[in-house]
């Protein structure tokens, strides 16, 4: 009776060792803070109605950075605990963690920072961005965005669920090869959460990958023909086309993988037939393309920020742009690089060999158009641009260890080492994370009205970058010295230890990098008066996305420009565009769909890992009911009047400066000096407010 | 302000580079006293690979240090408070610079590749290597988590410790036995291959140096896995044979409950030495899994697909 | 840009909306296509693997498949029928058309049904071997399609007899036999593949 109810859920999967305690209880407090502070404010409608069924893209934006940049905090803290094991676990010592429980952590580590950090920020840059750089109002369908998002969610919370409901993740590596993955050798629920946490959001990404494709496709502004669109719309298109055509590999290969454990069939099984090396070959289709899918948007924002602030058009734009449809369909070709090997033939490796190593010539094209664009230019050394020239140095390193595995001969003997490691991180952060980084401080003002703190985030990027060089340096070496990735434990008289300590110590000096960037955010908002932008434009721009207001007003353009040239804008500040009349805005309405249906995805997800089948088929149909109900629903736009969007306008141009504040000038902004101060008086503040009331 | 920024500037520059030769010699000195194996090899193989491995890198840092040399000078030399750097927004348009920018990274790529495809050839792991000295043939069953070698031709068995006589080739015939995928890697002599229930790798090697090397799993099949490590001694070749006579004295013997009780999981498993293993055994493990394909896997020689 | 009288705006707006709608669901049928694909990738390396058990051509009724390929061409012909009643706007002849295309869809589950119970009651289960692994997945996802399929036709129905056929149904009609299609070369696939290909 019991189990019908309750499936394989029983006392012992409540948590009772100290890190199921010690994150159950943290996520608890996170939980009530929020909600109290809500209740306290009495913002809860608010926060339904403004944000949380929210169809608008900026609103969905600003939510997927949220949630995202939570999942940094979480995908470090792993980065930090497999630090401190590797650097402890020497010989005699076998630190702080178990074997099951270290491989749990990077595993968790990896999923985290590949789904729910770089595929969450970029959604979000994506979501917000595109939109204002192609003249459109919204996206081409609202509802599959904020299902996306909330699918996402799902996935958040499905990857954190195993804290509070049977105590391990998957410990398999963060892509679960099989037979390893399967039920006789990962017979726990960590491998189910692993599927369904991957499953839920990557059907959120398929949508929105849909979504963006049919908004860049169909929605641009009169004029704006595909060649004269902004690149980083170019490197988001690229980079979902990709997505859509590897995901549904990725969802498959997950349902094949679930049918293996939870019904018995024999797809990867070691006995009956089933075939582990196919698990492989289906699972690096996928990952491989996903690899790029992150990185080609952040090709994308180098390419306006190098432009920008050289203050020139980017050089070579149709060469640009050949090179990232060239980066992405080669893509799609190079998997089999991640298993040489596995005992391939010498004609199959050196095939894709050969064509893993043909990406390496788009991706130097870009680097070029970028040298070209600075040429003659007047570079300005701006956060972004900061950031830009701390990508330079490591993604090159990233690039050039690149192309050295994807020889055959040589890979045997670095596969699988932390050689490997370095490598992809050095891709991954110097690539896709410093983008995201450059992209966010570059359009921060765009978003938030106000520009961020220069000073600090100087400081920040040079934490990650010497970071970065400290904590991965001694990882290159470490390979060369034949020291394999995933260790939980090796012999002292390897001479290894030296080296993690120092990339624990390059590990410290970046979390700090990570402090800097948040206090760089609160000091911006302590000061955020003097460094408001009022035009819209504080970066003297050449994209669509500096014709508007910062922040835009929800329908983002009260008229559609007219595109005639390349860098819109920057034409059309020079050449004075006329004015139109205005017309009626025809605007999406809010919904919570979204959240219904994904709440009901969740608990599918969770009836199937604990197999309590009758939660799974009743969430199955909640699912189908709640599409059925959306998409039925012939009532989901509301239309603002033109007189109404005229009025909306001129109280927007009325308010704001016409004098252009200069927002180079950032001698004052605050350091950390007067950071420490100012927060140490507001804190002494709190408290003797505290006392005095209390007397 | 200017000046400010132009101190700054300058500033970040010298940062930049002293902490650049800082790093250097931080990891030079943690290196002093230590073997890094890829760049040590003592086979024939590694040291192929290594000769590779520094070719393809001189030739990619030949080519990657000047670009990026030239994009950091522009970035200096095109700053805006440089007031002797000439602006021009129209620059860079020409026809030819583009199609140079297409050559030269192709250029690069066919020189790799045309070092890259032959050498994939020669060092196909799957091929014998050619040597005066007669083929040794090794079996090699992971099991969790420890490296079982049985030797057919001498009728000896051991766990987690492999002894192969110096300037003879070796293949190492890799399978598994329920246990995930492993790999089987000597760093010091050549790189890794897969060894996976129901296939027959095969990994061939050889030794020129004497001496104590150390192999292990490359990739992660469970709890066990930073344990499962094993010792390769290289020796003579009069040294190896009084080695096998010893072994052939053990008072252990491989048989087939013996072999059961190896198949139960254990961790960081001594070296344990065996006589008389069943001839059998070897292809008994790999027809366990086999009616699947209609015959378990071996992979030929020459022109070896996956299956 | 011209100026248009609020009217005129709303059907360029509705048109416009029409038309992305149609290509968004071109791109997800792609993603389907997909899918179906990885199983076809899946059920070629994995169908010779019975373990000694009986292979498709001992277990395969050509007949059945062949009556249920008739019978899904047939129904994709009548949907065809209704899509173009439904441009015309004569309500009677859609519900006509597609209520054939239901029932025909119905009758193709029902032997796809029978045929997956009698390999159960024999013991061919899912779990035996890879083979049937594959071949149920394949086979049994393409008929969850169908099922998705007659789930969305009988509700889009219903809501015709209950607001009348207006543009926005029409539109749910149209992408309804688009996906309806699609199933239909996908099922030729699966007929060619799996059941013909067993008695080659």
């Amino acid at each position: 009776m019991k189990e019908f109810w309750l499936g394989k859920l029983g006392w012992h999967a409540l948590p009772h060792e100290w890190f199921t305690i010690l994150g159950s209880i943290s996520f608890v407090m996170l939980g009530l803070t929020v909600i109290a502070g809500l209740t306290y404010t009495k913002r809860w409608k608010w926060l339904w109605n403004e944000w949380l069924t929210s169809v608008d893209p900026k609103r969905i934006g600003i939510m997927y950075f949220i949630v995202g940049g939570f999942m940094l905090l979480r995908g470090g803290l792993d980065a930090i605990m497999i630090w401190l094991q590797q650097s402890l676990s020497s010989g005699a010592s076998h630190g702080y963690l178990t074997a099951e429980h270290f491989q749990q952590v990077f595993t968790a580590h990896g999923n985290i920072m590949v789904f729910f950090v770089a595929m969450g920020l970029i959604f979000g840059l994506i979501n917000y961005i595109v939109p204002l750089q192609i003249g459109a109002r919204d996206l081409a369908s609202p509802f599959m965005n904020t299902l996306g998002f909330w699918l996402y969610v799902a996935g958040v919370v499905m990857v954190n669920m195993f804290f509070l409901f049977g105590g391990e993740y998957a410990a398999t590596g963060w892509l679960a090869v099989a037979p390893l993955s399967g039920k006789a050798f990962s017979p726990g629920v960590g491998v189910d959460y692993w599927i369904w946490s991957l499953q839920i959001s990557g059907v959120g990404t398929t949508l929105g990958a849909i979504n963006f494709i049919m908004t860049i496709l169909k929605m641009r502004a009169k004029g704006m023909t595909l060649l004269k669109m902004p690149l980083f719309t170019w490197g988001s298109l690229c980079s979902m086309i990709m997505a859509v055509s590897v995901f549904p590999l990725l969802t498959m290969t997950l349902f094949l993988v679930f049918f293996d454990r939870y019904f018995g069939t024999h797809f990867f099984t070691t006995d009956a037939g089933g075939n582990a090396m196919m698990y492989t070959n289906l699972i690096w289709m996928w990952g491989h393309p996903e690899v790029y899918i992150l990185m080609l948007p952040s090709f994308g924002v180098f390419s306006e920020i190098v432009s920008t602030f050289s203050r020139k058009p980017i050089a070579y734009y149709k060469s640009n742009v050949l090179a990232m449809i060239g980066v992405s369909s080669i893509a799609l070709l190079v998997w089999l690089h991640h298993f040489f090997t596995m005992g391939a033939s010498a004609e199959v490796n050196s095939a894709f060999g050969v064509a893993t190593m043909i990406i390496a010539i788009p991706t130097t094209v870009l680097v070029f158009s970028w040298i070209a664009t600075m040429y003659k230019g007047r570079i300005r050394f701006t956060t972004p641009m900061l950031w830009f020239l701390g990508f330079i140095a490591i993604f090159a390193l990233g690039g050039i260890s690149g192309v050295l595995l994807a020889i055959p001969p040589v890979d045997f003997q670095l596969h699988n080492s932390l050689f490997l490691v370095a490598h992809f991180h050095s891709t991954v952060i110097g690539g896709v994370l410093f983008g995201i980084f450059a992209g966010l401080n570059y359009w921060f003002p765009k978003i938030a009205g106000f520009r961020l703190n220069e000073r600090i985030g100087r400081y920040a990027v040079w934490a990650w970058i010497v970071g970065f060089f400290v904590a991965f340096t001694p990882l290159y070496i470490l390979g060369l010295m034949g020291a394999t990735r995933r260790l939980d434990h090796y012999d002292s008289s390897k001479g290894w230890q030296p080296f993690y300590i120092m990339a624990l110590v390059g590990g410290l000096i970046i979390a700090a990098g990570v402090a800097l960037q948040i206090v760089q955010i609160i000091a911006s908002i302590i000061q955020r008066k003097r460094l408001r932008d009022p035009t819209g434009d504080p970066w003297d721009g050449r994209t669509l996305e500096w014709a508007t207001a910062s922040p835009p007003p929800s329908y983002n353009f009260a008229v559609i420009p007219e595109v005639k040239t390349r860098d819109a804008y920057f034409e059309m500040k020079h050449l004075h565009a006329p004015k139109h009349a205005f017309e009626d805005i025809h605007m999406p309405k809010n919904t919570a769909s979204g959240i219904y249906i994904s709440i009901f995805a969740f608990l599918a997800g969770f009836g199937f890992v604990w197999e309590i089948n009758w939660l799974a088929v009743v969430s199955i149909i909640g699912i189908i009911v709640c599409l059925i109900a959306r998409t039925f629903n012939e009532d989901s736009e509301y239309t603002i009047p033109a007189e109404v969007v005229r009025k909306m306008e001129k109280a927007r141009t009325d308010k704001a400066d016409t004098h252009r504040k200069d927002s180079r000038d950032d001698e004052d902004d605050m350091g950390l000096i007067e950071f420490a101060k100012t927060v140490i008086t507001w804190a002494l503040g709190i408290a003797l407010g505290i006392v005095r009331g209390k007397k | 302000m200017a000046k400010h920024k132009k101190i700054r500037e300058g500033r970040a520059i010298w940062v930049a580079f002293l902490a650049l030769i800082g790093l250097g010699l931080l990891v030079a000195v943690l290196l002093r006293g230590n073997d890094v194996i890829l760049f040590n090899p003592k086979g024939l193989v590694a040291t192929q690979q290594r000769r590779l491995m520094v070719t393809s890198t001189l030739i990619m840092l030949g080519f990657a240090v000047p670009v990026l040399i030239t994009l950091y000078f522009f970035a200096w030399k095109f700053r805006e408070t440089n007031p002797k750097a000439t602006h021009n927004p129209s620059a860079s348009r020409g026809k030819l610079l583009m199609l140079a920018f297409w050559a030269m990274p192709t250029a690069i790529m066919l020189i790799l590749a045309s070092l890259m495809i032959p050498a994939t050839f020669k060092l196909e792991p799957q091929d014998t290597i050619k040597a005066e000295k007669d083929l040794l043939t090794i079996q090699v069953v992971a099991l969790r988590w420890k490296w079982l070698f049985i030797y057919p031709g001498q009728d000896i068995a051991t766990v987690n410790y492999v002894q192969i006589p110096v300037d003879t080739p070796v293949q190492f015939q890799l399978t598994a036995d329920e246990t995930p995928m492993s790999s089987f890697w000597i760093p010091h002599l050549g790189g890794q291959l897969y060894a996976m229930t129901e296939h027959n790798n095969r990994l061939n090697l050889l030794a020129d140096t004497p001496g104590d090397y150390e192999g292990s799993a490359a990739e992660i099949n469970g709890a066990g896995f930073a344990g499962m490590r094993f010792t390769t001694r290289v020796s003579a070749q009069d040294d190896f044979d009084t080695w096998v006579a010893k072994t052939k004295q053990s008072p252990a013997e491989l048989s087939t409950p013996e072999y059961k009780k190896l198949l139960g999981p254990s961790e960081n498993h001594p070296a344990t030495f065996y006589k008389d293993p069943d001839p059998s055994l070897y292809s008994t493990i790999l027809s366990k899994y086999a009616g699947s394909h209609g015959g378990s896997h071996d992979h030929q020689t020459q022109g070896a697909g996956e299956h | 840009m011209t100026h248009h009288t609020n009217a005129e705006a709303i059907s360029v707006h509705e048109e416009a909306a029409n038309d992305r709608v149609m290509f968004g669901f071109w791109v997800y049928l792609m993603t389907d296509l997909l899918m179906f694909a990885i199983l076809f990738a899946v059920y070629a390396v994995l169908h010779g693997n019975t373990m000694g058990g009986p292979t498709g051509r001992d277990l395969f009724n050509p007949k059945l498949a062949l009556s249920e390929t008739l019978i899904l061409l047939t129904s994709s012909f009548t949907a065809g029928m209704g899509m173009i009643a439904a441009r015309r706007g004569i309500k009677r002849q859609v519900l006509v058309w597609f209520g054939i295309t239901f029932l025909l869809g119905l009758a193709f589950l029902g032997i796809e049904l029978f045929e997956f119970a009698e390999f159960i009651h024999e013991g061919h289960t899912m779990t035996v071997n890879a083979f049937l692994s594959s071949f149920f997945v394949l086979v049994g996802t393409h008929g969850l399609h169908i099922t998705s399929g007659l789930l969305w036709l009988a509700v889009t129905l219903i809501f015709v007899i209950k607001r009348g056929l207006n543009s926005h149904l029409v539109r749910k009609l149209a992408l309804l036999s688009l996906f309806w299609h699609f199933l239909d070369i996908v099922w030729i696939f699966i007929f060619t593949v799996v059941y013909l290909g067993a008695f080659v």
